[in-house]
């Protein structure tokens, strides 16, 4: 014990370096713009109507806003959390054939922009969907069974279905780094496999499990599209009411209100869970890795597996199935008019986005926030989980703020503030890949928290012992130990980047148009040639993710495995 | 491996920033909403006249770009603003915002387009929102479409009609100041009770009542849209088999459409005040207006601009749309929307 806390009062002095870059880069681009939107709307000519505020903020209307977000917040993120689990032990345990290609496609959902899963959804669930169309045929219903249109199980569904890849992977990862020598020990002392899990695992776990589902809530929370669309005008966010406020109405002292009781929020709630996930920093030394998936052997375990596999699977999939066979049926039978439309186009606009150049733009941003996010991610949550400074709970929300701020107000921050030398960057693409990258950092380290803290120090004491330096130890030990971790972290922020989440909607963006754009550009004028576009560029920006999630996956295997 | 990707993603960050950095030649930017389209030929006319590289900076829907222009008063994003609509018209000007410039080409346009009799912001073009119906379901369905707004409240239309939020949809608060002006204020809320009653589906923004509910487009059930009377045009433009009628019809009755009109101005705080005011000349002249319908799918401010086949064929203006003052709509916007929502959504 005495040598490691000398060893981290001696690196106090670095470590702390850790924390400043990542601090750097959030004080810039995040609290710069916000605290400048928010002074410019409370203060605009250096008056204030205090009253006015005041009357808004405790309408019932704005109350009612704040508690529907609230409980779909906490609705979706349990329900995602019942169907993810179940998926996140089976990925930690067992190997089956196309294991990999399963776990790719229940990833890609998040990616695609809101207005075409609202698509996907509606063409098989809608009240013309498929589902419905069928059980007229089939079953002979008189009426459309299922009406689910503007109803909140719809966007419920929706929510479900952007993040289960969450939960999956970053539980996942992690149970199946637990080792399995306790549940074995328990097991030989004759504890039943329900006791083994609850007193044992569960507890293991729980790190895992409180960051995805924190990330799953705060997701939530913040759901822009996926309500306008689904949910209809019924039902209101935080963040749409944001958006009408400043945008509609332009209101801003309103929408900067309501943004701050939004970002308040979602920081105690962060905090807590920093605050409880530090606690409860368990870690066991076990053979590292259990690295042991077995194969599906009894009916049970079969039944198990594929009853799950049957559910993700139409979940998932079947809606983005119905935008492929879209994209290549037309009112008059199948054909590749719409893909042959990308390369040609209908008129010669200027903004004509060769599918190339929307494929390599989206690819470049999302590598360029990649890599930016890893390295941020890395740092941050190095000091995080190895520094021994109190108040370490309250970093880490600030570190999650980006996730839970509205889109529009950070937008509209950047406009007036990213607007003189050296920070001219407003109208640039940097601001693009920033304004990513904002969002993506915090899930790397979400990702990595955990995992870093479940690594023993005792294991880094006695390679201090045997005569390694710091960097060899973060180099032999930790990175190979955080690998897929760190790959989770990564596979999110491409997909972060590809699906343009958070401020990078409201920035500007001078003819660097990515797959997104294209396809919303689509979806904007009638037509059925629009419509078949919108989803041949949606199901070619499906393919892409998944090729580069391909690729990414397969990238550890070349350092070599153990 | 690493070395490969760090050696790419620096390439990449390199290139990017290639991209970025100009070169010798002079640029002029124009900043707009998302909907803004241009031809690459028609552009270039005015690119080798001038000698000039425009920039183009699109920044949302038109409300959005509004408000980060204004947003951005005390240092312009951009030297031109393409894409201030009547009914921001007030908020944009009272932002001042702008600067005054008298085009020679203001000529050609014609009087009841000039809403700014200052000439800060000048008419580029104009269309109409209004109802849009699916001429094959009403025929299949034996029934007469609606001629005019009450047609709506009528009983053989119930659950027939979608219409879009005000409080979210451009096209959705043009409808609502569509039934201001023919309903009055007094008026506009009971025909909306009646509406609501006669089972209105009111969906968040204009692509999923169109796309998400309108038979013409989808597999929705209902054949009455709130669009634009330039959409049955669009639709026989951008179908995929040549069509000789169009499959869907505007709804043009007498106050039964609301007219946009857009508008294009200088900003305040440009450097290139004599370029911009070329730039705005090319924008009301002839080869732009005469590129507008087939881009932008709304008509030509320029009275001398020819219109294309497909849009004299298929696409009309209503003769008399209703009408809201831009003062008018500026000052009540939020209560007609609280009223509105009141009666419509709670």
């Amino acid at each position: 014990m005495n040598i490691s806390s000398k060893k981290n009062s001696s690196l106090l002095g670095s470590r702390r370096l850790l924390l400043v870059v990542p601090l750097i880069f959030l004080g810039l681009f995040y609290f710069y713009p916000l605290l400048k939107i928010f002074l410019l709307s409370f203060f605009p000519e250096g008056v204030w109507d205090k009253g006015e505020i005041v009357r808004l903020l405790t309408s019932t209307s704005v109350l009612k806003t704040v508690w529907f977000t609230c409980w779909q917040a906490a609705l979706s993120t349990f329900l995602t959390l019942i169907v993810a689990l179940p998926g996140a032990y089976i990925y930690a345990h067992y190997r089956f054939p196309g294991k990999r290609l399963v776990q790719i496609l229940t990833t890609i959902p998040f990616v695609l922009p809101t207005v075409v899963v609202a698509t996907a959804f509606r063409a098989l669930l809608g009240h013309g969907g498929l589902v419905n169309t069928l059980a007229i045929k089939y079953f002979g219903f008189s009426q459309p069974p299922i009406a689910l249109e503007q109803t909140i199980y719809f966007f419920l569904l929706a929510h479900v279905f952007y993040n289960y890849a969450l939960v999956l992977r970053i539980v996942g990862s992690f149970w199946a780094g637990l080792a399995p020598e306790l549940n074995h020990a328990a097991s030989l002392l004759g504890a039943s496999p329900w006791t083994t899990f609850r007193k044992i695992t569960l507890p293991l776990l729980l790190p895992a499990i409180g960051s995805a589902a924190l990330l799953v809530f705060i997701f939530c929370f913040t759901s822009f599209g996926v309500i306008l669309i689904l949910g209809g005008p019924g039902y209101a966010t935080l963040e749409v009411e944001i958006y009408r406020q400043a945008v509609h109405l332009f209101n801003l002292p309103m929408a900067a209100t309501l943004s701050i009781i939004q970002i308040l929020i979602n920081f105690l709630l962060m905090w807590i869970h920093a605050a409880l996930s530090e606690k409860s920093n368990l870690s066991w030394f076990g053979s590292g890795r259990s690295g042991i998936l077995k194969p599906v052997k009894s009916t049970l375990e079969k039944f198990y597996v594929g009853s799950h596999l049957l559910f993700v699977l139409g979940l998932l999939l079947a809606p983005m199935l119905a935008l492929i066979v879209r994209s290549f049926l037309s009112d008059s039978g199948w054909t590749f008019d719409f893909y042959n439309a990308l390369l040609q186009p209908l008129t010669n606009s200027i903004f004509y986005v060769p599918p190339v150049t929307a494929i390599l733009n989206s690819i470049g941003f999302a590598l360029a926030t990649m890599t930016l996010a890893l390295l941020l991610g890395l740092s941050a949550s190095s000091y995080l989980a190895l520094s021994t400074n109190q108040g370490k709970a309250f970093w880490d929300a600030i570190i999650m703020l980006p996730l839970a701020t509205s889109a529009v107000t950070l937008g509209f921050g950047y406009i007036i503030t990213l607007n003189k030398p050296p920070l001219n960057l407003r109208d640039s693409v940097f601001l693009v890949i920033l304004a990513h990258t904002l969002v993506a950092f915090p899930f790397v380290v979400r990702s990595l928290l955990p995992a870093i803290r479940q690594i023993p120090h005792s294991l880094r004491e006695a390679a201090t012992l045997l005569g390694a330096s710091p960097k060899q130890i973060r180099w032999t030990i930790d990175f190979p130990l955080l690998r897929p971790a760190i790959l989770v972290g990564a596979i999110f922020a491409f997909a972060i980047s590809m699906g343009e989440f958070g401020a990078s909607s409201f920035v500007t963006r001078p003819q660097t148009p990515t797959m997104p754009v294209a396809i919303f550009r689509f979806l904007s004028q009638p037509g059925e040639m629009n419509y078949g576009q919108a989803m041949a560029m949606s199901t070619i920006l499906m393919v892409v993710t998944a090729t580069a999630f391909l690729f990414l996956e397969k990238l550890p295997s070349r350092f070599g495995e153990r | 491996m690493l070395k490969a990707l760090q050696i790419f993603v620096l390439f990449g960050f390199s290139l990017l920033f290639f991209s970025t950095s100009g070169f010798a030649v002079e640029t002029i930017t124009l900043m707009t909403h998302d909907s803004f389209n241009i031809s690459k030929e028609v552009l270039q006319q005015f690119e080798a006249t001038n000698k000039v590289k425009v920039r183009f900076l699109k920044t949302g829907d038109a409300g959005a770009a509004l408000i980060q222009a204004i947003l951005s008063k005390n240092n312009p994003l951009a030297d031109v603003f393409f894409g201030v609509d009547n009914t921001f018209l007030s908020r944009a000007l009272k932002a001042d915002i702008f600067i005054p410039y008298a085009s020679p080409l203001l000529v050609d346009i014609p009087a009841k387009l000039k809403l700014d009799q200052s000439n800060r912001l000048l008419p580029a073009d104009y269309g109409d929102v209004c109802l849009n119906i699916d001429r094959n379901w009403f025929k299949h369905n034996n029934l007469t479409p609606p001629t005019d707004l009450a047609d709506l409240i009528k009983p053989e239309y119930r659950g027939l009609t979608v219409v879009e939020n005000p409080a979210t949809s451009s096209p959705g608060m043009a409808f609502l100041l569509a039934t201001i002006g023919r309903f009055g204020e007094e008026g506009y809320l009971d025909f909306w009770k009646q509406l609501r009653a006669n089972r209105v589906l009111v969906a968040n923004s204009w692509n999923d009542a169109y796309y998400g509910n309108f038979t013409a487009a989808s597999k929705g059930d209902r054949p009455i849209v709130v669009s634009y009377a330039s959409s049955p045009a669009a639709t026989v433009f951008y179908s995929k088999e040549l069509l000789d009628q169009a499959p869907t019809a505007a709804v043009l009755g007498h106050y039964s459409a609301f007219r946009q009109i857009e508008f294009v101005g200088i900003l305040k705080g440009t450097k290139k005040q004599q370029l911009a005011e070329k730039l705005v000349d090319f924008i009301l002249s002839r080869p732009f207006q005469e590129d507008i319908p087939l881009q932008m799918f709304v008509f030509p401010a320029n009275q001398q601009a020819k219109l294309p086949a497909v849009f004299i064929k298929y696409a009309q203006v209503a003769e008399a749309p209703a009408q809201v003052p831009p003062e008018a709509i500026e000052a009540h916007r939020q209560q007609w929307l609280e009223e509105w929502t009141d009666v419509v959504l709670r």
